[in-house]
């Protein structure tokens, strides 16, 4: 499964080259054409089929935008100690409190570290209550000074978790399913064109710092319609307070209505719901107001984009380990497959 | 020996205190490459005994005791498929958060003691530690299934395979103390080798981390004239004073105090020296919190050293030793035994002290 190979690929945002390498083998084959422009999205087509409705003055069918973003959260080395300990700087949203006593890589060569911790014995007891903040830790490669340590690593390597993949049954764990669970609905997506709509798949960089590559591919694409595939945020596992989950594993793709980046188009989100009904697949809303995605910076691109999103729940997202149910990732390539299947200009009202 | 293979399968075997089945199979195995006689006893300790060629009567023993458990979780609670769990030993909660764990069930299941997104956290959230109590584990699995596979009372370990990392150096779990048993079947090892006189017992210890439960019985049964604990120590590393800890990769640390009886602690000195091998000295006030604490207030007392292996982020996932001081250990072990003979107790035994002689 290509979601394996993804989620073990090393691609802090800035730094998605072996990601994409992946990517472009699994799909070259299977698109007219690609492209990966100068911040380093990869930008393919696969043409509309024959019985593409042609629209407009053009008489071009439909250009659809479908992207998933293929970077992931990290770490950044900043300095090197003259004991050959590494420090380092967050690249996206990470919560200090799960890095502590935690496998990475370091740089290209993938050099092995870890983040060390002061043994509990040696703690005093009001220690223990503080959580320790990211510029307090340490990543230990076993280098014993900084000269040491420069002919592995260097200021600037990008750090990623260590984390192997696996098939648990009804799950999947891994690393980085924020966003490479979105990235192998895509492949999917792709692979099983063509579709009445000209497709284009577009793998894009650095959204966890601001939805950088997603807005220039957009802007370059100008398309009719856009849709964003994520792994989103799933957050069903008991909490103090009974309150409802933004969603939940197992009970289909989550299509989104609001986040805090967009308002998703609803003529979107209605065929995306009348297919789901149509076809049963199951689906769930995603609870409004949490995270945001590419489609914040593709909606607001030159004259605007209708757009929506379909993600596959992931539970502990931006962590070393993430966990998805295969369910939700097989009926989100469904549910996404169909839809552009049904989609018409009619539908965000534009003249056949 | 291949030290870092052997680590590798010691430490990635399962083997919470009072649970070592899986690796007291493990343990009996390695000793028994090397010594002729292995058994267990009722607490779960490895006894492996490699008879010397003196001609005392009765012939003199030592034991060598590395203990084979480690830290670990229990399930105490499920919860809509998700497992609460309190620790077996002492855990660090904050190391826990995102951490990978083997749940010990009807089958042996991979879980991640998960952590809510940043994107659903009130900052102040973000700036409070989380007690074990509201830590879980997720099995991925549905609620029927984990309550058909998972009881209250199964045993969870954290789960991390052995990392190299540059140098000498390597990470990893439950490296407290299975590096222990590594240097004292490369001890063994060497002695296949060598002539000793005293017969040698090497006992994986069970049920250390929770009250060296494991060093109490088996000190009791056998009884030898000299025991030698070997258990991690802590080395040196960020944020912690040099005074609390030994250096990485400077050799294994003789400790030296009340736990310690002054002419074993000297005569590993000399052994050391000897073989121009690197040591360190840990100056140790009081309890040692180890099997030597218990080994030598055995029946009427045994004399009794330590020796701790350097070791960064002990109780942690990514336990970090440097191979080099495994080897050493068991190599001063090895020429320590090998020195030992027929008048070596008397060393040990208190003398009045003489008048000077006249000359």
């Amino acid at each position: 499964m290509i979601l394996k190979e993804l989620s073990e690929a090393f691609g802090v945002s800035g730094h998605e080259e072996a990601v994409r390498q992946i990517i472009f083998d699994a799909v070259r084959d299977d698109v007219d054409e690609y492209e990966v422009d100068s911040i380093g999205n990869l930008i393919t087509l696969r043409r509309g089929s024959a019985q593409a409705r042609k629209h407009g003055t053009s008489g071009a069918p439909l250009k659809v935008m479908v992207a998933a973003h293929m970077d992931e959260v990290g770490l950044m080395i900043t300095h090197i100690e003259d004991n050959g300990q590494l420090r380092f700087a967050k690249v996206g949203g990470i919560d200090d409190r799960i890095l502590l006593a935690k496998a990475v890589y370091v740089g290209d060569k993938k050099v092995p570290g870890v983040i060390g911790v002061k043994p509990i014995h040696l703690q005093e007891r009001k220690e223990r209550n503080q959580v320790i903040k990211c510029d307090k830790m340490t990543i230990d490669i076993g280098a014993t000074s900084k000269a040491e340590a420069e002919q592995m690593v260097g200021i600037g390597d990008y750090v990623a978790f260590a984390t192997s993949f696996a098939d648990l049954g009804p799950t999947l764990k891994g690393k980085a399913f924020d966003d490479r669970a979105g990235c192998a609905v895509l492949v999917e997506i792709i692979k099983g064109g063509p579709y009445p709509c000209d497709l284009y798949g577009v793998f894009t960089v650095q959204e966890e710092v601001g939805l950088r590559g997603a807005r220039v591919a957009a802007y370059a694409i100008e398309p009719d319609v856009a849709f964003v595939l994520e792994g989103t945020i799933c957050d069903d596992m008991p909490k103090k307070k009974d309150v409802s989950p933004t969603t939940e594993l197992g009970k289909g793709p989550a299509i989104t209505v609001m986040d805090r980046s967009f308002i998703a188009d609803r003529r979107l989100v209605q065929l995306l719901v009348d297919t789901a009904t149509e076809l049963g697949i199951p689906y769930q809303f995603k609870q409004p107001l949490m995270g945001g995605t590419d489609a914040g910076a593709i909606h607001k691109t030159k004259m605007g984009v209708p757009s929506a999103v379909v993600s596959v729940p992931s539970r502990y997202i931006h962590s070393p380990v993430c966990l998805l149910s295969k369910s939700d990732f097989e009926n989100a390539v469904r549910l996404m497959q169909e839809t552009l299947r049904r989609l018409t200009p009619a539908t965000i009202g534009k003249n056949e | 020996m291949d030290i870092i293979s052997l680590l590798k399968n010691l430490s990635e075997t399962s083997g919470v205190s009072g649970y070592e089945d899986q690796v007291r199979e493990a343990v009996v195995e390695v000793f028994g490459r090397y010594a002729g006689e292995v058994r267990t006893d009722t607490l779960g300790n490895v006894i492996a005994l490699k008879r010397g060629t003196g001609e005392m009567e009765p012939r003199r023993s030592i034991m060598l005791a590395g203990h084979t458990d480690e830290i670990g979780l229990m399930v105490t609670q499920i919860e809509k498929g998700f497992l609460h769990f309190t620790g077996v030993g002492g855990f660090d909660p904050r190391v826990l958060l995102g951490q990978e764990v083997i749940v010990h069930g009807r089958r042996t299941l991979p879980g991640i003691i998960g952590s809510r997104p940043p994107h659903v956290l009130p900052p102040e959230e973000r700036e409070k530690t989380i007690p074990m109590d509201r830590l879980f584990i997720d099995v991925g699995l549905p609620p029927d299934e984990v309550t058909a596979l998972v009881r209250v009372g199964d045993l969870v370990t954290v789960q991390r395979e052995l990392t190299p990392l540059k140098g000498d150096f390597v990470a990893g779990k439950a490296f407290d103390d299975r590096t222990a048993v590594v240097a004292i079947a490369a001890c063994l090892e060497q002695l296949t080798g060598m002539r000793h006189a005293w017969d040698v017992y090497a006992v994986g210890t069970s049920q250390e981390e929770v009250g060296l439960r494991g060093a109490i019985t088996s000190a009791y049964g056998l009884a030898p004239d000299v025991g030698i604990a070997i258990d991690v120590t802590f080395g040196d590393q960020p944020g912690i004073p040099a005074a609390e800890t030994v250096e990485m990769n400077k050799g294994p640390a003789i400790v030296y105090g009340p736990n310690i009886h002054p002419v074993l602690y000297e005569a590993l000195v000399e052994t050391a020296k000897s073989l121009e091998l690197p040591y360190q000295v840990e100056p140790a006030p009081g309890r040692t919190g180890t099997d030597a604490w218990a080994i030598q207030v055995t029946r009427s007392g045994i004399p009794t050293a330590l020796i701790g292996i350097p070791l960064r982020n002990m109780h942690t996932s990514v336990e970090t030793v440097s191979v080099k001081d495994v080897e050493r250990t068991g190599r001063l072990l090895a020429a320590f035994i090998a020195r030992l003979d027929a008048e070596f107790m008397h060393r040990l035994a208190w003398r009045p002290a003489e008048a000077p002689e006249e000359k």
